[in-house]
């Protein structure tokens, strides 16, 4: 089985991300980007699959701006076989990447699309619904558990209140769940084997798609800051507050 | 809990920026370290770093090693799974011998790596550290057959070393050493004898232990003329590499102590166990001392390490802890109080360190660098010059940056007042393991003499000229420009103030040895703040090119900011190292030792 791998460079989970002041967005500016940590349980993931024997072929897929070629780098030193670049300095939105994703299913011809749940940076939740839906494939969303038997995959997946066990045939697209596994430290010299896998490089004309942006950003802002409580002297009180504040 | 954020932008500036090692391109093991591997490799070892071994660096002071009935030795909860996970995925081989496995890197990126394992757990980096500095003795020293049996599973880490020197009755004095060696019919030794405070002498962690003992071999010279090296190891291995029956090596105790507690420190018994010659008889120290550069440099480093991560947890401390009003007025209007990086003395703790690390790191990473063109340069003329270079400030590295890393690790603990005594805030354990540093590996007062009594008049003081011509011209390089002025200029007056003390040196040291003696700890410091100085200038250019050509990144001007720091603040303390010089041995030996 051929296993696509899709990942993000994004803003590093331990940034402390500020606002522009014109409020058109973050500051992206000098600050430390790596691999969007949900696409780095995927690449784990179809890395051990290959490691069982189940995936043939791993490739990871990046679009954006030049610096993903590194974030494609981190992944095959983790053990993903070969890249593609597509390049774009563009903001390209969900839509545009799924859309990207589906044109490189129909040339690579993969059986598995492993994405992140979602990215850290915009929480969006919806590349891998929506590359589902435009290639008519099924999809297992939240994945914590990836089993294959034969022609079908059993998918455990994080739902409110547990695990649910669903099964989907291949070719299929999976978005992965925090707990689905631990991902490797990549080891030296997989590092210094990573420099020598071939990444090609792409651009999103290639595939014939337009990636013009279908939303607008209005404003971005800073989430308003805490006020200062108040300290009540007993439960009474506590409980006449909070029916104050219309809270109950 | 105390936090570590491996400095991985600053290392990166250092590599590719102030020592541009893009330029060495061409050179054996420089060939695969692009800029992008050197970044992929660094921020690999700065998640493992900081994930793996940060937070274990508490679990090893608070639990420390035990020894268990059996006589055997286990370390702290985590440390076997963490060194485990580091020798697989090949990071003790990385600057190694490809020939034995090892990677070839660089050995400047190796002491960045090893930068961020000590800085995150000290103790841990330890044993790999310690079978660095014994594989390395071997392959200075070795045979091709010890070469070829040895190394490959050190490079791999599936056994690790350790260097036994020391007695109860000996650790400076070399020569006194008692433990003995006796010549057996098939070549080998029977190693006799105890030996004190050895490192990773026992422990969980490896299939064996390879020991490299210093012994005297009956019947020698006294003194250092008969002074062997032996490869001892705890489990006897066959010409094939098979570990067989344990050799007569034991951990009779582990010692107490302030600090490191997660790293072993074993007294080790010898009864007549097998050992093999390392190189000559009798002429064991010279692989040894070889040998100690690489560990000097390791030693200086961990000064540095415990000063960064001390200084980074202060910094969160004083803009978190709320505590008196700035002078200036308020500054914190929604808070009871101000945070206490307003107040200008907690400002100095805290530039302190920040200027001395920033300055002892590119002074760590260009000497480590040395020691790559001395290995690697096809041109004669460089090789010499990087060897004198590590000769001359190899003391001064381990001196220096130890000295002032206690010193940062003592002010970092200062600015959480009376939390920073508190063994839960873990600044005691920076303090406590930074101060091993300027023991072990040689006192910082015989760095200081070796500096001095050897280093310096060696080859006719050609290493200290050679350093300061190229300071000479790199700040006649840059006269003109106005923005580098404090820097050019205190990076002259440090040149010349050095210059004056080594004359002084040079004039009293003879005629009376106790001159030369009284001041060397000065003027090791001098060197080391000479040292600073001109790598603060050569970063300052650097970030002064990048503000000039309008960068937006906020690093660069923080850069100037601090480096001016350094010499407005803590250069001038080489004027009072000086004049302490200056004043001889007369005010440190009028005293008759019996008046003591
Ligand atoms: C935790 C720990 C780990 C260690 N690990 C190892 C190890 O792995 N292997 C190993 O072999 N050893 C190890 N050591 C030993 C260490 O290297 C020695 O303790 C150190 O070299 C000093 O030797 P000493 O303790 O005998 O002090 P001494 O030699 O007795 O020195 C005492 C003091 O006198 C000064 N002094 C001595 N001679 C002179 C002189 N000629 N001129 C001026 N001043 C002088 C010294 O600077 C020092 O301040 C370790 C020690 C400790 C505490």
């Amino acid at each position: 089985m051929k296993v696509l791998v899709p990942v993000k460079r994004v803003l590093d989970f331990n940034v402390k991300v500020r606002v522009k002041s014109d409020q058109s967005g973050v500051d992206l500016a000098n600050v430390k980007m790596s691999m969007n940590p949900f696409d780095e349980i995927s690449v784990e993931e179809a890395v051990r699959m290959q490691e069982a024997g189940t995936a043939t072929e791993t490739i990871a897929v990046s679009i954006g701006p030049e610096k993903c070629a590194e974030t494609i780098r981190t992944s095959l030193a983790m053990g993903i076989d070969r890249g593609i670049h597509v390049k774009t300095d563009a903001e390209v939105e969900p839509l545009a990447v799924a859309k990207i994703l589906k044109a490189i299913v129909e040339e690579e011809k993969p059986e598995l699309v492993l994405l992140g749940k979602q990215a850290i940076d915009d929480d969006s939740n919806q590349t891998g619904q929506m590359l589902a839906a435009l290639l008519g494939w099924p999809q297992a969303t939240f994945a914590n558990s990836i089993t294959k038997d034969g022609d079908s995959l059993t998918v455990g997946r994080e739902v409110d209140g547990g695990i649910q066990t669903i099964k989907v045939s291949l070719p299929a697209v999976v978005t992965v769940d925090l707990r689905l596994n631990e991902p490797r430290y990549a080891s030296l010299p997989n590092i210094m084997k990573a420099k020598r896998k071939p990444i090609d490089a792409k651009t999103p004309d290639d595939y014939g798609v337009d990636i013009s942006p279908r939303l607008t950003t209005l404003k971005v802002a800073e989430p308003a800051g805490r006020t200062a409580g108040v300290k009540v002297a007993d439960a009474a009180e506590l409980v006449s507050k909070l029916k104050e504040e219309g809270v109950i | 809990m105390p936090t570590y954020k491996a400095p991985t932008r600053e290392q990166k500036f250092l590599l590719h920026e102030v020592l541009e090692l893009s330029r060495f391109s061409e050179l054996e093991s420089f060939k695969e370290a692009d800029p992008e591997m050197i970044d992929a490799i660094l921020e690999e070892s700065a998640k493992f770093s900081e994930e793996v071994l940060t937070p274990l660096n508490r679990v090893g002071d608070e639990h420390g090693c035990v020894r268990n009935d059996d006589g055997s030795v286990t370390t702290p909860p985590g440390f076997h799974e963490a060194f485990t996970q580091m020798r697989q995925n090949g990071w003790m081989g990385l600057s190694a011998d490809p020939k034995y496995g090892g990677q070839g890197l660089p050995g400047v990126l190796g002491i960045a790596c090893g930068e961020m394992t000590s800085s995150a757990n000290m103790a841990f980096t330890m044993y790999p550290g310690l079978t660095g500095g014994a594989s390395k003795a071997i392959s200075i020293g070795g045979s091709d057959v010890q070469k070829d049996l040895y190394l490959p599973k050190m490079y791999t880490g599936e056994w690790t070393g350790t260097m036994n020197l020391t007695e109860s009755h000996c650790g400076t004095d070399l020569g006194l050493l008692k433990t003995k060696a006796v010549l057996q019919d098939n070549g080998t030794y029977k190693i006799t004898g105890e030996k004190i405070f050895i490192s990773a002498g026992d422990h969980d962690m490896s299939d064996n232990i390879i020991h490299l003992v210093l012994a005297r071999i009956e019947g020698g010279p006294e003194g250092v003329k008969g002074i062997s090296l032996f490869i001892v190891p705890k489990f006897t291995v066959d010409a094939d590499g098979n570990v067989g029956a344990a050799n007569g090596v034991t951990c009779g105790s582990l010692e107490e102590k302030m600090g490191i507690h997660g790293n072993s420190t074993c007294v080790m018994n010898f009864d007549d166990a097998v050992g093999e010659l390392i190189g000559v008889e009798h002429k064991g120290l010279r692989v040894m001392f070889v040998m100690m550069n690489e560990a000097r440099m390791g030693v200086g480093m961990q000064g540095l390490c415990q000063s960064e991560v001390s200084y980074q947890n202060a910094v969160i401390y004083a803009n978190d802890r709320l505590q008196g009003r700035s002078l200036t007025g308020v500054k914190n209007e929604n808070g009871p109080a101000d945070p206490i990086i307003v107040h200008p003395d907690v400002r100095r703790m805290l530039m302190d360190a920040r200027a001395f690390n920033e300055g002892g790191r590119a002074f760590l990473y260009w000497l480590a660098l040395q020691e790559d063109l001395e290995k690697y340069s096809p041109d004669e003329k460089v090789r010499e010059r990087a060897d004198d270079f590590l000769g001359l400030m190899t003391p001064v590295i381990k001196g220096y940056l130890t000295d002032k890393g206690f010193e940062n690790c003592v002010n970092a603990q200062q600015v959480y007042g009376g939390h920073g005594y508190i063994e839960e805030w873990g600044m005691s354990q920076f303090v406590r393991d930074a101060r091993i540093a300027q023991i072990y590996e040689g006192a910082n007062g015989i760095q200081a003499l070796d500096l001095v009594g050897r280093k310096l008049a060696r080859n006719g003081g050609r290493a200290l000229m050679g350093i300061s011509a190229e300071i000479a011209a790199f700040v006649k390089e840059n006269e003109g420009d106005e923005n580098l002025k404090p820097f050019m200029d205190g990076l002259s007056d440090a040149k010349n103030k050095l210059q004056t003390g080594t004359m002084w040196l040079m004039q009293n040291g003879m005629s009376n040895p106790d001159n030369a003696g009284a001041g060397s700890v000065d003027y090791m410091h001098m060197m080391g703040l000479a040292m600073l100085s001109y790598m603060w200038a050569r970063m300052a250019k650097v970030a002064q090119t990048q503000i000039d050509a309008g960068t937006d990144d906020p690093f660069y001007a923080d850069k100037i900011i601090t480096g001016k720091y350094f010499i407005a603040r803590m250069l001038p303390q080489i004027d009072a190292h000086l004049a302490k010089l200056h004043s001889g041995a007369e005010p440190v030996m009028a005293l008759a030792a019996d008046r003591f």
